[in-house]
């Protein structure tokens, strides 16, 4: 009997797997759950640390496709940071993965989306990004760039929301743009994500086969693969793997992330440095303008506390923590009293 | 307080009164049984003599209660505090006042005018309201000329002129200066400069009153015995202190008036005795972007384990609907405090109200009832706080504690709170024992038959489940199947049945020959039982009563209305928002039955306003119902 493939704590692939899909064939969603797959087996994350949160709409179904092994929680339209904030404070020890869509973020859900980027959460916090509303039947999300037609005719005339540039603003600490056809470019940052401690924001353009993928859609297939304006080449190399990388003095940029992971970003021209706040919004508002998509590694802050360091919390999960911890002793109970005296 | 204080006080009192006899007989005294209301601007630290007053009150042992009614604005506008002494214990409102303390020269004309006949006025003499009538009987006093030599920065005049007219009531009413400097320290604090500066204020208005008055009100304080240590606190710091001690790991909150100061005292006592020894929390609050984002972390929060707890106001209920819906369904615990204020809408932020009870019953849509507690006292804010906690992990759903501001903001004396006896009630989490004796596990199947079901949380390593909003099936996976949505639906009915025997049951009072019954809840109580022994003393008509603790109700309710003839439900909203709900569950005949009192201008209701109601419709001439006071423009106030 052949020897099964396990990752580095002795799990199969299998394992990191979920439900099967329920949407339509050829939606970019499935890839994105797939990468989302790969990169938790390859990192080896015991899934039963993970956390998966979702709002409401077409993405936010898929965590029942990933990670069947892990708790998940479909909350709803549009407020899952804060059931995902919530959960991180009761638990440290957990990972959290959050799914959410364009409209689910950039609409009803553009007030806990700020604020999700101001605390620094540690959470995985991806939007799968195809500019319409799928499950209501491709009316337009605030993601829709201006001029965009829908299968109807109709065409978006009011500017895009620019998550990535609104993230980079308001604190996020790791901020990056991917499509989930480009599989390499989407596995290193996922991986990368994994190895961040803070709040990962990672816009993934994910084209809706069925409601957005037309002639005149800024958000097809074709449109994207086309307009794509790759950052730099993401090479990740995990902390558990010993790994050299050579590369020409100038020509790549080496981040080490939170966990002692590194990534290699070789870059494609020399003026990007995503550690620097201003070239971020800079580009990314250059490629808006030329109606191309910046992709890759946009932004990162790898030493930044995040929102549980802040809050100076024990070690241990607050959940579990003993009734000694967590009910003070009858002499303070005595000395508030008489303090009311 | 120390016996030897009293034993001082004892001593003092009684030269004190043998003096006051010869200028007021005694047939005419009216001693421990008055009210006292304090009309100030809001922002002009009136708070401080008003809470020494009260607090003076306490160290005398005199049951005392005190109550601030105060408009939405940081500076500038009306504020009165109303402060009442009754020797037989009544701390709810008294409609009347007595005493009038008149600070605020836009409201003064007003607030004199509306007072009954023998009532006593204590103004600031440039106002000349002894103009206005001469039925009531009027202390002058120059206010700015006395706080000029006892406070030379000017910056602070405005602050310690209110401690004067402390000294002027210390010897008005018969308050020994040592008891008023004792309870001046204790509010104070170690601000021994605060202390001194007062002190010479408060000694100013009490030298003034001796060289200059004449007493010729009946109003007198005595020393009593009634008050030893008791403590003084609001509902919202009691409510604190109970979370805290339920160990509440996890809060999240916007603030809102009147619930701010749950969460801000909750703060303080958390950083106080919960840090470890290295200096780290065993807790975490987060001031949330709003109420929504609020009851989402804790809802997050209570899924992965911990105990979660909000606290808002209406306003921030109606927004939470959304997610109290997703907790009710998915099963997730929320402990959620509503201290409630006047609506609808923005209403009265700063007025008290029972206006939220009928909204909160079935908050969201689709089917929905969720648990409510009701406390009536401070006390019951610290031990329901605990029991919202048990409960919600129980029942696997939202618990919300139903406080109002009269009990939230306000100060009530209250014997000292015990230390809890149990452990919290963690409820059904799965471990690996009971899945072995299961077999298989579904996160909501009805395994002991009381719609309760076993859960899991994140990282405990058991078998996990997807929370959904979304139909779902008896283990928890997506179903649009009828049969599995009736019998989920039906589970969660099973559920709040069982609640009905958990809850904190009613106060049941009944007296044998009564033919009427009460029932109240919440701060009402403290109107009514009263207004039962006006009933009873001043008209012979005797009443039973019923205080409700938690909704949903138990079969005591059933049993009380048979027994009764008539029942009168009496509550500070406008629609009988519990007799709605009653009627919901109860026979034709039972609700035949009900009767309403209602009492909703926003003032914490008073026993007078419910026996005359009461008279009223049980057929009484009622000859004095009094407006309700003050109503003209002085209330307009800012957002």
């Amino acid at each position: 009997m052949a020897t099964l493939k396990v990752n580095r704590i002795g799990l199969e692939p299998q394992v990191y797997k979920g439900g099967k899909t329920t949407l339509c064939a050829g939606c970019g969603h499935n890839a994105i759950s797939e990468r989302i797959i790969d990169a938790f087996y390859e990192m080896g994350i015991d899934p039963v640390q993970v956390v998966k949160l979702s709002g409401i709409g077409c993405s936010s179904k898929s965590p029942a496709y990933f990670l069947g092994g892990s708790h998940g929680f479909n909350a709803v339209h549009g407020r899952m940071p804060s059931v995902g904030t919530g959960a991180m404070l009761a638990n440290k020890k957990l990972i959290a993965i959050g799914v959410s869509g364009d409209g689910d973020t950039g609409a009803i859900g553009i007030g806990q989306f700020v604020h999700l980027m101001r605390r620094n959460l540690p959470i995985i916090y991806i939007i799968e990004d195809n500019g319409c509303y799928g499950l209501t039947k491709g009316q337009f999300s605030p993601t829709a760039d201006l001029g965009s037609k829908l299968k109807t005719g109709v065409v978006n005339e009011l500017p895009p929301i620019d998550t990535c540039a609104l993230a980079v603003e308001l604190g996020a600490t790791f901020v990056a743009r991917s499509f989930s056809g480009d599989k390499k470019q989407l596995l290193s940052l996922l991986k990368a994500a994994l190895a961040h401690r803070g709040t990962v924001m990672l816009d993934v353009i994910s084209p809706c086969v069925t409601f957005n993928d037309h002639e005149g859609s800024t958000k097809s297939y074709a449109y994207v693969k086309d307009h794509a304006d790759v950052l730099e080449e993401v090479s990740f190399v995990p902390f558990f793997e010993d790994i050299s990388v050579d590369y020409a003095p100038g020509s790549t940029q080496e981040v080490t992330l939170h966990d002692g992971s590194r990534l290699f970003l070789k870059k494609l021209e020399e003026t990007y440095d995503p550690t620097d706040k201003i070239s971020a919004l800079k580009r990314l508002h250059e490629t808006a303008r030329r109606g191309e998509f910046a992709t890759g590694l946009i932004y990162i802050e790898p030493d930044r506390d995040d929102f549980l360091t802040q809050l100076n919390i024990v070690n241990e999960p607050l959940a579990t923590l003993p009734l000694s911890r967590v009910r003070p002793s009858r002499e303070a109970l005595e000395e508030i009293m008489e303090g009311l005296r | 307080m120390a016996s030897t204080d009293l034993a001082v006080h004892d001593r003092q009192a009684h030269d004190q009164q043998a003096q006051d006899q010869q200028a007021t007989s005694d047939k005419t005294r009216v001693v421990n049984d008055f009210s006292l209301q304090i009309a100030t601007v809001n922002g002009s630290g009136s708070q401080t003599a008003n809470l020494v007053l009260l607090r003076s009150l306490l160290i005398m042992g005199i049951p005392a209660s005190g109550k601030n009614m105060f408009p939405s604005n940081i500076a500038g506008l009306p504020t009165w505090y109303t402060i009442r002494a009754s020797k037989r214990g009544y701390i709810g409102r008294k409609k009347e006042v007595d005493f009038l303390v008149a600070m605020n020269p836009e409201t003064a004309k007003e607030d004199v005018l509306t007072l009954d006949p023998g009532a006593a006025v204590v103004y600031d003499e440039p106002l000349k309201l002894n103009a206005l009538r001469d039925d009531v009987v009027f202390y002058p006093v120059p206010f700015d000329k006395l706080v000029g030599p006892v406070c030379p920065d000017a910056k602070l005049r405005r602050l310690v002129r209110n401690m004067i007219y402390d000294g002027i009531l210390a010897k008005l009413l018969n308050i020994d200066l040592a008891h008023m400097e004792k309870a001046l320290t204790k509010q104070m604090g170690k601000k021994a400069k605060a202390v001194a500066l007062n002190l010479g204020a408060l000694k100013a208005g009490l030298d003034y009153a001796e060289a200059h008055f004449t007493k010729q009100d009946p109003f007198y304080l005595e020393p009593m015995n009634e008050m030893a240590g008791k403590i003084l606190i609001e509902g919202n710091a009691a409510a604190a202190i109970g979370c805290m001690m339920a160990g509440v790991t996890v809060v999240a909150w916007y603030p809102i008036t009147p619930s701010s100061s749950l969460c801000e005292s909750l703060i303080g006592y958390m950083k106080k005795y919960r840090i470890d020894k290295d200096g780290k929390a065993t807790f975490a609050i987060v001031q949330a972007e709003d109420e929504i984002a609020s009851l989402g972390m804790v809802i997050g929060a209570s899924w992965a384990g911990a105990r979660a707890m909000t606290a808002t106001a209406g306003p921030g209920i109606s927004l939470m609907s959304e997610f109290t819906g997703l907790a009710y369904y998915a099963e997730t615990p929320a402990v959620i405090f509503d201290v409630q204020r006047v609506g609808p809408s923005t209403g009265l932020p700063t007025r008290t109200a029972q206006g939220d009870l009928l909204s909160t019953a079935f908050l969201s849509h689709g089917d929905t009832k969720h648990i409510m507690l009701i406390p009536s006292s401070v006390e019951e804010c610290y031990t329901m706080a605990q029991q919202a906690f048990d409960l919600a992990e129980y029942f696997q759903t939202p618990i919300f504690v139903m406080l109002d501001l009269d009990l939230g903001m306000n100060n009530w004396a209250s014997k000292p709170f015990t230390y809890p006896d149990q452990p919290p009630d963690r409820g059904k989490l799965l471990t690996k024992e009971m899945l072995q004796k299961l077999g298989e596990w579904g996160r909501y199947r009805d395994v002991d038959g009381d719609g309760i079901a076993y859960r899991t949380i994140p990282g405990d390593g058991l078998p996990v489940y997807f929370t959904r909003g979304s139909g779902h099936n008896a283990k928890g996976q997506y179903s649009e199947r009828p049969d599995d949505y009736v019998e989920n639906m039906d589970r969660l009915a099973r559920k709040f049945n069982t609640a009905r025997t958990h809850v904190p049951a009613p106060e049941i009072e009944t007296v044998a020959d009564a033919k009427i019954g009460f029932i109240g809840y919440g701060t009402t109580h403290w109107a009514i039982t009263e207004s039962r022994d006006q009933l009873r003393e001043d008209t012979d008509v005797s009443t039973s009563y019923f205080r409700l603790r938690a909704y949903p109700f138990n079969a005591d309710l059933t049993a009380f209305i048979d027994a009764h003839e008539r029942i009168y439900v009496i509550e500070q909203n406008r629609d009988a928002q519990l007799l709605q709900l009653m009627r919901l569950e109860l026979s034709p005949e039972r609700i035949a039955k009900l009767r309403s009192v209602l009492h909703y201008n926003g003032m914490p209701i008073d026993a007078r306003s419910v026996t005359d109601d009461v008279l009223a419709q049980e057929g009484f001439e009622v000859a004095n119902k009094t407006a309700v006071r003050p109503a003209s423009t002085s209330m307009m106030g800012g957002e």
